[in-house]
């Protein structure tokens, strides 16, 4: 195979699971902007000039109607809860235990109403919160201004309470105060975490409840009580806890009606419902089902109820109290005011113009955010919007042909009806609004997410037959590889075709995903030929089947170690608690594969001497000496995982986990000597770095020669560990002890990161540019007499041996007839050329890894040298088993390699301090070497992205060393050998060393090779993807989703893209040698 | 004669399992408020005790590889004495060996070592009784066809099951269900002893279906 074929499909495979996850993203989660304006009280949104100058005084908008409010929510308050039925004899648990709510109802038909309260999905208590404060839709992502803390930054209730001089009390649930920190005039929070506990929360705000409204200092006072919810997670809805719960509750609002005074409105609320198990999260009947009830001492509602209670959204509610309370409506509610409550005890005319006037206000402002909302973000129709914009304009334009006909508060009789339509107009248009932007929040498309989970699985399927296939087959599998890529255009102008006969619109993200899905079927029917055509000459010669069978069969024993890991790997995801204690899952899993392998070649009696005739009279065996080395490897990966655990940050689901302490800078840290003596660790850890990689080049001879690349590596590494540890100095310094240096400090925290990055892009573009890190010495012409150029050279017998001449049989041959006149000893001597690949990758990996450790917190390069010793003995640790269980496929990477090498890269996830939640990224990093303000987002993403998937980073562009390794640790193996043989084979000896030139004696294979193990690499990710994908689109209803598997979803989805990247990069960077090291050939034998 | 022995090893071992249910019951007779749970470090004391004497009870009374050879009473003490520091040993090794897989290193440490300890009993032991302090028989026996003796094979079954039952036993750690035995170090020496025991009642069945196959090499 050639190289670009190899690079292309890898390509390919990765954009198919990348149509995938945007498939099944497109579905699952839904983003909305989050609109950073206000409403003030000045706004022109304001009723014309006759209304406003009868508002009086503390009003905005809008006459305020009640000076306080009590708002109770009691958390999953479903409608059945509520409602009471007295024709029921036996009631369920959950029946009819709210009889105040009833018995208020039916005794002051015009002072209490029940309502059915619409939750919109996603109905958890933190989205609900926000949607009863903001009265928007919130998504799972509202992007904001600010990640890194729950709190609200969009207008809202509270903001605009506490703007207007109100005193907002709250009491309840401490969802709350992430939310809304230092809003509350006076707040008293319980901790909501712990479902199993019914009462902490409810029975603390009884305590606080009855005095707080008795003393008076509040305008709004909150109370969210749990106990409903946490009966429900528990028990479920069907359980005497609830019908005690709910008895409690009914106790506590008939005793706090009492309380109420005549100025107060009172709402009692559900955030949202919950189903038959007592869970919440999605979108079912059952869970968006709420209660909300409105009461006051004074009459409410100019007529009695309706026969069945009516329905409200629960944004609704946001308008109403807003305008009821003579505060403006936040801006971005999407709300419409229910209109019964604004009718009062006057005549129904007035009553009529009241509400056509708070119509207007809230129409006005739905207008006003539709249309800021269009400016910042596409994602609604624009032809619904001109709709809308049509419906508005022509009710305005009414309103104010109405507003010329009416003086006061006297109306023409005849006026009437067209008052009554005209509310009914304004009403259509908030309908019509809100309708449109729930179309495009808040709602799951499951035909979607099943076809982006069905596109990855079947990628993940793909990868493993192609992997497969290219190992069968090598001459044939490039067009098999390469006709799918013409499918997916050929899909994709069909799907268009279709579009532009049916002149809808294109969504490219549809387009993609059905280019990929046709090239699958186009790739899986080429493999379906080939296998029938392979099963028919196969089935000519049955016995050779059956041999098969048996082989496959063993084949596939072989597989169930690694993969029963991998199962179980994946199998966690599907748990909350286990995606929540990852940080330790992927460790285990990791010591366990390679304990697992230790004690799979020992049973298969690879570890030891194969017996002699003595030892089986004694019934004894020994082991072999590589045991040990291979034992003292397992020993450092184990004690190398444990010590990774010591730098985990923490998740707020594991209340007793203190955060590593190394996660924080050195600048927080008070004493000042321990300071001192983490610095100069770290420091001395990267020179210890810089040497440990510089003397590995010289032992395999890769530092020998003059290039650019090589003088980088010997001068320009210590000047990139001189930068950073300048920047740590200055960083880590306290702020005042500098005093007039602070200026220069300023600067200095600028450029020295600048100047990493630059010298670390220069050595990656030298890399580039001329890979080689070869030193050849070309006897041909001088014939014996050898030139010592500089140092390097092998002058002692050390020398000797770490530097190894290649001598090329090829080359040999085509200069045997020139030479056979001349001395035999004529050669051309290249260090360094077995070792060339991996030179080039590590080059690459240590000035990745000085860049990720700069945009870590100091101490955490602790976690980066395990990193890098962790990998160093994984490596070691195959290429020795492989060597033991004598391997006799060089070219193929088993599955245990890539697994483990995976779960060290999950593994460093965790150990590098991060957590899949979005509170736990580092922000920080985005202002490495840059000063707080950033023009553009595109670097700052990049910053964090970095920081974030730092070790998927560096295993993915390590991963090739997975294939190259074995090769590279073929001299020592073969050096051990040779100190016990004679001085005369030496030589001999000598010219087996190929080490990773067999690669390139091989290229079809090698080339293979690659594809194999990329392909392999981008299973096992693919499977963890898959996992996720499945977890979230199953556990979608689940209590955690938002909080777990949502977040994780997302990181794992982040982390394929960035790994996939980081993937082909690496592979084509071995690919880029390979051309290097032809044209270095190809240029020695023209010489 | 093989029928013979496999029923003196289903006899031998339902005795084992018999043992460690009793280690669980009774000495709630005895010790006030004793529960596995409750009282897990009394347990896990109590169990590697009982299984021990047991152990070496039956080997001595069982005797399944006579060794034509007496031994001098020196040649035995010194075996006795390495017996203990190989037991020893490994109960160190098993120690390290968890907390490397993820055990807390400072906190709890007497229930790490008592659950090594057990560890030992249900694996080391009963290597030390069959094949005594000579760990190139025991690198045989932990092979592909290695073992020479139904005894060995049932020493290869249940050795290998307690481990595995002990590495199950960690998966229900992190779950959030707030039960008892989710406590460290409980799940995992429930999973070992449940291991162990079905190790025990598997090996004689393993054993009596594949007596065709096994063919054990004469020594």
């Amino acid at each position: 195979m050639q190289r670009w074929p190899v690079v292309l499909f890898l390509a390919w495979v990765c954009l198919l699971f990348f149509a995938g996850i945007g498939l099944f993203m497109s579905g699952f989660l839904l983003t909305r902007i989050e609109l950073a304006s206000s409403s003030s009280c000045s706004d022109p949104v304001v009723p014309p000039l006759w209304e406003r100058q009868s508002l009086p005084p503390g009003s905005c908008w809008a006459p305020q109607r009640f000076s306080k409010a009590v708002l109770i929510i009691i958390d999953a308050l479903h409608f059945e809860f509520a409602h009471f039925d007295p024709a029921k004899t036996s009631p369920l648990p959950y029946e009819n235990k709210l009889g105040v709510l009833h018995q208020l109802a039916t005794s002051q038909p015009r002072h209490a109403r029940l309502y059915r309260f619409r939750a919109d999905p996603p109905t958890a208590t933190m989205q609900r919160i926000k949607g009863l404060t903001t009265g928007s839709l919130p998504t799972f992502i509202d992007v904001g201004s600010n990640f890194a803390s729950y709190a609200i930054q969009e207008d809202n209730l509270l903001a605009q309470l506490v703007q207007n001089g109100r005193r907002v009390v709250f009491m309840g649930d401490d969802t709350w105060e992430g939310l809304f920190p230092k809003k509350f005039f006076r707040s008293y929070f319980f901790p909501s975490f712990n479902v199993k506990d019914l009462h902490t929360v409810d029975d603390g705000i009884l305590q606080h409840l009855y005095p707080t409204v008795d003393s008076g200092e509040w305008d709004l006072l909150i109370a969210h009580f749990l106990g409903v919810d946490h009966c429900g997670h528990k028990h479920g809805p069907n359980h005497p806890e609830m019908a005690k719960k709910l008895t409690q509750m009914n106790e506590m609002l008939r005793s706090l009606v009492d309380h109420l005074g005549n100025d107060t409105l009172l709402l009692v609320a559900g955030d949202h419902g919950m189903t038959e198990t007592g869970d919440h999260g999605g979108d079912s009947e059952k869970e968006v089902n709420a209660a909300l009830f409105v009461y006051s001492r004074t009459p409410l509602f100019g007529s009695g109820p309706p026969e069945e209670p009516e329905t409200v959204p629960q944004v609704n509610l946001v308008p109403t109290v807003a305008l009821l309370l003579g505060v403006p409506i936040p801006y971005s509610n999407i709300g419409e005011v229910m209109a019964e409550l604004f009718a009062g005890d006057s005549d129904a005319v007035s009553a009529a113009l009241e509400q056509l006037s708070v119509y207007h206000i809230n129409a006005k402002q739905v207008y006003r955010f539709l249309q800021s909302y269009s400016l910042v973000a596409q994602d609604l129709p624009a032809e619904q919007l001109q709709h809308l914009q049509e419906l508005f304009s022509s009710a305005v334009e009414e309103h104010t042909q109405l507003l010329t006909q009416v003086h006061g508060t006297t109306v023409p009789p005849e006026l009437k009806p067209r008052l009554g339509s005209l509310i009914g107009r304004f009403q259509h248009y908030l309908r019509e609004a809100r309708a449109v932007c729930t179309q495009s929040w808040a709602r799951f498309h499951p035909l979607r997410m099943v076809g982006g989970c069905i596109l990855i699985a079947s990628s993940c399927l793909l990868c493993y037959m192609a992997s497969e296939l290219a190992a069968s087959s090598q001459s044939l599998c490039c067009s098999c590889l390469l006709y799918p890529l013409f499918w997916g255009p050929v899909g994709a102008a069909l799907l268009w075709l279709v579009h532009v006969f049916t002149q809808e619109g294109l969504d490219l993200l549809l387009v993609s995903s059905w280019a990929a899905a046709a090239s699958q079927l186009g790739f899986f029917w080429h493999w379906w030929g080939r296998h029938l055509k392979r099963a028919r000459l196969t089935g000519s010669q049955p016995p050779l089947a059956s041999g098969g069978l048996r082989q496959r069969l063993r084949a596939w024993l072989g597989l169930a170690f690694p993969m029963g890991i991998l199962f179980f790997r994946c199998g966690a995801m599907f748990s909350d608690s286990f995606v929540v204690a990852e940080a330790r899952v992927a460790p285990f899993l990791l010591a366990s594969l390679v304990m697992l392998l230790v004690g799979k070649l020992h049973w298969d009696g690879h570890l030891t001497v194969p017996e002699g005739p003595k030892q089986q009279l004694l019934g004894v065996s020994s082991y072999r000496r590589e045991i040990w080395y291979l034992l003292c490897l397992v020993a450092m990966l184990l004690v190398c995982v444990r010590l990774s655990s010591f730098f985990h940050q923490c998740r707020e689901e594991i209340p007793q986990c203190r955060p590593s302490v190394f996660l924080s800078p050195l600048a927080s840290l008070r004493n000042t000597r321990a300071k001192n003596f983490f610095y100069l660790l770290c420091v001395a850890l990267l020179a210890g770095l810089v040497y440990a990689v510089q003397s590995w080049l010289r032992h395999y001879g890769n530092l020998n020669s003059s290039d650019p690349l090589v003088l980088f590596v010997r001068w320009g590494f210590p000047l990139v560990v001189l930068c950073i540890a300048c920047y740590w100095a200055v960083a880590s310094s306290v702020d005042d002890s500098l005093g007039r240096l602070q200026e220069l400090v300023q600067v200095a925290v600028v450029v020295f990161p600048r100047a990493v990055y630059g010298l670390a892009s220069m050595g990656l573009l030298l890399l580039l540019c001329n890979p080689m890190t070869v030193f050849a010495k070309d006897t041909r012409e001088l014939a014996g007499s050898i030139v010592t150029p500089y140092l390097g050279v092998p002058g002692s017998e050390v020398d000797f041996l770490h530097v190894i001449p290649q001598i090329y049989k090829r080359m040999q041959e085509s200069q045997k007839s020139r030479l056979e006149r001349g001395s035999c000893r004529a050669t051309v001597a290249a260090y360094g050329l077995g070792s060339v690949y991996s030179a080039a990758l590590v080059i690459a990996l240590t000035l990745l890894g000085f860049l990720l450790m700069l945009l870590h917190s100091e101490r955490l390069s602790f976690a980066f040298l395990l990193l890098f010793v962790e990998a160093f003995v994984l490596l070691h640790i195959q290429t020795c088993a492989r060597g033991l269980a004598r391997d006799a496929e060089l070219f193929s990477v088993p599955w245990y390699a890539v697994i483990s090498w995976l779960l060290a890269a999950s593994q460093f996830f965790y150990s590098t301090g991060h957590q899949p939640i979005f509170p736990a990224i580092h922000w920080n990093a985005a202002f490495v070497g840059f000063h707080l303000d950033h023009s553009m987002n595109l670097l700052p993403a990049v910053l964090v992205g970095a920081n974030t998937f730092a070790s998927h980073i560096l295993f993915a562009v390590g991963c090739p060393l997975l294939l190259l390794w074995p090769f590279v640790c073929e001299m020592s193996n073969s050096q051990r050998k040779k100190a016990k043989k004679e001085s005369q084979e030496e030589l001999q000896e000598v010219e087996e060393h190929m080490m990773e030139m067999r690669l390139r004696e091989s290229p079809e294979e090698f080339s293979t090779a690659l594809l194999r193990l990329g392909l392999k690499y981008l299973f096992v990710l693919g499977a963890q993807l898959l996992a996720c994908v499945c977890a979230a689109m199953i556990l979608r209803r689940h209590l955690m989703v938002w909080k777990v598997f949502a977040p994780k979803f997302l990181f794992e989805s982040l982390g394929f893209v960035v790994s996939s990247i980081c993937l082909l990069l690496g592979i084509s960077l071995v690919m880029r040698v390979d051309c290097a090291v032809s044209t270095w050939f190809s240029q020695l034998r023209l010489r | 004669m093989r029928e013979a022995e496999v029923g003196r090893l289903l006899a031998a071992n339902l005795l084992r399992a018999l043992a460690v249910v009793l280690t669980a019951v009774a000495p709630a007779f005895f010790l006030d408020g004793f529960s596995v749970l409750g009282t897990h470090l009394t347990w896990l004391c109590v169990c590697s005790v009982c299984v021990a004497t047991l152990n070496i009870i039956l080997h001595l009374v069982l005797r399944p590889n006579q060794s034509p050879k007496r031994r001098s009473f020196a040649h035995k003490i010194s075996r006795f004495l390495k017996c203990c520091i190989y037991f020893f040993m490994s109960c160190i090794l098993f120690h390290a060996i968890i907390v490397l897989y993820g055990a807390p290193l400072i906190e709890l440490v007497t229930e790490t070592f008592l659950f090594a300890v057990l560890l030992s009993t249900f694996t080391t032991l009963q290597c030390l009784c069959l094949l005594g302090p000579n760990i190139q028989a025991w690198i045989r026996v932990f092979s592909k066809n290695g073992a020479m003796s139904i005894w060995e094979s049932s020493l290869q079954i249940t050795s290998m099951c307690s481990i595995l039952g002990a590495w199950f036993g960690a998966f229900p750690i992190p779950l959030d269900w707030d039960r008892p035995w989710q406590v460290w170090p409980i799940s995992c020496s429930l999973g070992a002893t449940f291991g162990y025991m079905a190790g025990l009642i598997i090996a004689p069945l393993w054993i009596h279906w594949n007596r065709k196959q096994l063919t054990y090499k004469s020594r």
